[in-house]
């Protein structure tokens, strides 16, 4: 379907989901919407906020400007603002910003009259964020458990985290989500190259078919899952990945403090062999 | 019916997945600069019970310091002649009460002649003794002014509970380039595949402890390589398990090796690691020729002392309880680590 014709299905009225027809127009190709007008909002404020807390901060070196939560003595109340206020309202704008892009999904599907597929994709990355910045402090009982908002200082936020339980890949939920994301990959570098494959024959041969791509796979591993199949099977192992990762996380203090090798202990006493 | 199947299914399978949790309210304890994660999360009500059994005994009542020394009225009195005759009776006593309550003073001592040097027992205790001494007054770095006793490391048992011997690990088939000995769930080094005797070579010699992480991007020539930073995460695992605390307690991980970066411990467990390998090299090894065979390990070495020794599950061995200044005695050997002559016969 190219542009063209896209744009006629495209743009139809009403499906909106708050604001009836107020917001229900186009600026330019992009669909507006109410919740277009709070993700403005949301991100613009939240970009403002961190321009401000980095001119307050000691660098403008892209990498190293740092937002931090406010310390842990705060718990879950407010912080002085240059103490993790800031943050605490970017958190605020992020996830404002996150979750009206998502309700503008499903008002565009909704014109389409399409699936919930892709704002259903997106809300498993915001429930990973809201895990991380939200869920997780909000049971460990401060704020102050939220990752730091820098390029470079989220890095070192997850490398102490994982040291935090001595060793991070002995966590069963990390192991899960690490092996869907690689198993992600995976998938999509296969469908990748099968597709560059198929739509760049030879010279002088036609582009090739479905047919072939389902043959090239049952030669090679003995099974096609088919065109459908794979849009399918990478969606889940992609939101997989995503939710095992906020699994991996919310068990990490919450549901564990000691290191993850020790957890493990329950297979060494199995009373099979112990 | 089905429903029913289905219900006692689900119900099992999140009792499963529960019985993995510690469930119940947390504590953290904020160790770094807020938004670095240089955090401990703890379960309180352990804690409380661990700090419970991590109390000093009760100190026994002071001795005056005056009236004729040990060294004159007893004899074969090598390390603690200085001593007046009633802090030395106390001293005694006190031993006895922290490393063999049970057998008394018999545990060292030839009941017919107290002077009499027979017994092993009692060889290894002057050479404890003088290790006492020697850690509180040379390994200030470390031991601070809270010092350490017998009891830190003894609690009441006639050999410390936590001691290692170098460990020859199970019995495994060799393949033609060789086996680093690691990979079994070994409580040494916190359940982890990491080495599971990073202590023979780390603690009893002198391994280099380190390279972990580069110094430079892009690194070429580095000296250390992959085994290097396993053995020392190895050893790392037996320092976080020793002290209930995580690696962020000494460390940022971003960066290892830098002490601007680390937490004022990671200095205080440098000395730590020197004073470990001057027990073990000084005190503990010379001592293996007068040991019975059931108080050496497999492989006939000494049981020697690592972190855990002293510190069992504490950041501070006992939880920083001050128990040195009731027993001055065992504060000062007055001489140096060469000078002693305990090894000699």
């Amino acid at each position: 379907m190219t542009m063209l014709t896209f744009e006629k299905k495209y743009r139809v009225r009403g499906g909106t989901l708050l604001g009836g027809d107020l917001f229900d127009f186009w600026i330019g190709p992009f669909y507006v919407g109410f919740f277009g007008v709070t993700t403005i909002f949301f991100a613009t404020l939240g970009t403002l906020l961190i321009l401000y807390g980095a001119s307050q901060g000691p660098t403008w070196n892209i990498w190293q400007i740092n937002i931090a939560p406010p310390d842990l003595k705060y718990g879950l109340g407010l912080a002085p603002l240059m103490e993790g206020g800031l943050w605490q309202f970017i958190t605020i704008c992020a996830i404002g910003a996150f979750v009206s892009w998502m309700l503008r999904e499903i008002e565009i599907s909704r014109k389409l009259g399409i699936g919930l597929h892709v704002p259903f994709a997106f809300g498993v990355a915001i429930f990973a964020y809201v895990t991380l910045v939200v869920f997780r402090p909000f049971l460990l009982g401060a704020w102050g458990h939220g990752f730091p908002y820098g390029i470079l200082s989220h890095l070192d936020w997850v490398s102490n985290v994982g040291y935090q339980y001595l060793h991070f890949h002995y966590n069963p939920a990390h192991m899960i989500a690490v092996s869907f994301f690689f198993t992600t990959t995976l998938a999509l570098s296969m469908h990748g190259s099968l597709i560059l494959a198929v739509t760049n024959p030879a010279k002088g041969e036609p582009v090739k078919t479905g047919e072939h791509e389902n043959t090239f796979f049952r030669d090679d591993i003995g099974y096609s899952i088919g065109a459908l199949g794979i849009h399918r099977l990478g969606l889940f192992l992609a939101l997989s990945a995503g939710f095992w990762s906020a699994v991996c996380i919310i068990i990490s203090g919450p549901f564990w403090t000691k290191g993850w090798p020790e957890w493990w202990n329950w297979w060494l006493e199995l009373p099979v062999w112990s | 019916m089905k429903t029913l199947m289905r219900s006692t299914i689900t119900g099992l399978a999140a009792l499963l997945v529960l019985s993995g949790c510690e469930l119940g309210s947390k504590e953290t304890v904020q160790r770094g600069y807020r938004g670095t994660a240089m955090e401990l999360v703890i379960v309180p009500e352990d804690r409380v019970a661990h700090v419970n059994a991590n109390q000093p005994p009760e100190p026994s009542p002071p001795m005056p310091a005056a009236g004729p020394r040990a060294g004159d009225i007893y004899q074969n009195v090598e390390i603690l002649g200085d001593l007046s005759v009633t802090e030395f009776t106390r001293l005694m006593a006190s031993i006895t009460e922290w490393v063999a309550p049970e057998e008394g003073c018999n545990y060292c001592h030839n009941p017919q002649n107290l002077a009499d040097d027979s017994k092993y027992q009692k060889k290894v205790a002057r050479a404890m003794i003088a290790m006492t001494q020697r850690t509180n007054e040379a390994w200030k770095d470390h031991v601070g002014t809270t010092g350490v006793t017998c009891y830190t490391c003894h609690r009441g048992n006639n050999i410390p509970t936590n001691v290692w011997a170098e460990d020859p690990g199970p019995e495994r088939a060799r393949g033609m380039v060789g086996q680093t000995p690691q990979n079994y769930a070994s409580p040494a080094v916190g359940m982890s595949s990491l080495p599971y005797d990073p202590f023979t070579t780390m603690l009893g010699g002198q391994r280099d402890i380190g390279g972990v992480q580069a110094d430079s991007a892009l690194p070429q020539g580095h000296p250390t390589d992959l085994r290097d930073a396993e053995w020392t995460y190895a050893l790392m695992m037996h320092f976080s398990q020793s002290l209930g605390v995580n690696c962020t307690y000494c460390h940022n991980s971003r960066a290892f090796n830098q002490w601007d970066q680390a937490s004022p411990a990671k200095v205080t467990a440098w000395h730590g690691i020197r004073m470990v390998r001057e027990i073990n090299s000084r005190f503990i090894e010379p001592t293996t020729p007068w040991l019975p065979e059931h108080r050496k390990g497999p492989l006939g070495d000494a049981l020697k002392t690592n972190c855990k020794t002293c510190h069992q599950g504490a950041y501070k061995p006992l939880y920083g309880a001050e128990m040195l200044q009731y027993y001055p005695n065992l504060a000062e050997l007055g001489k140096d680590v060469d000078d002693l002559e305990l090894f000699e016969d």
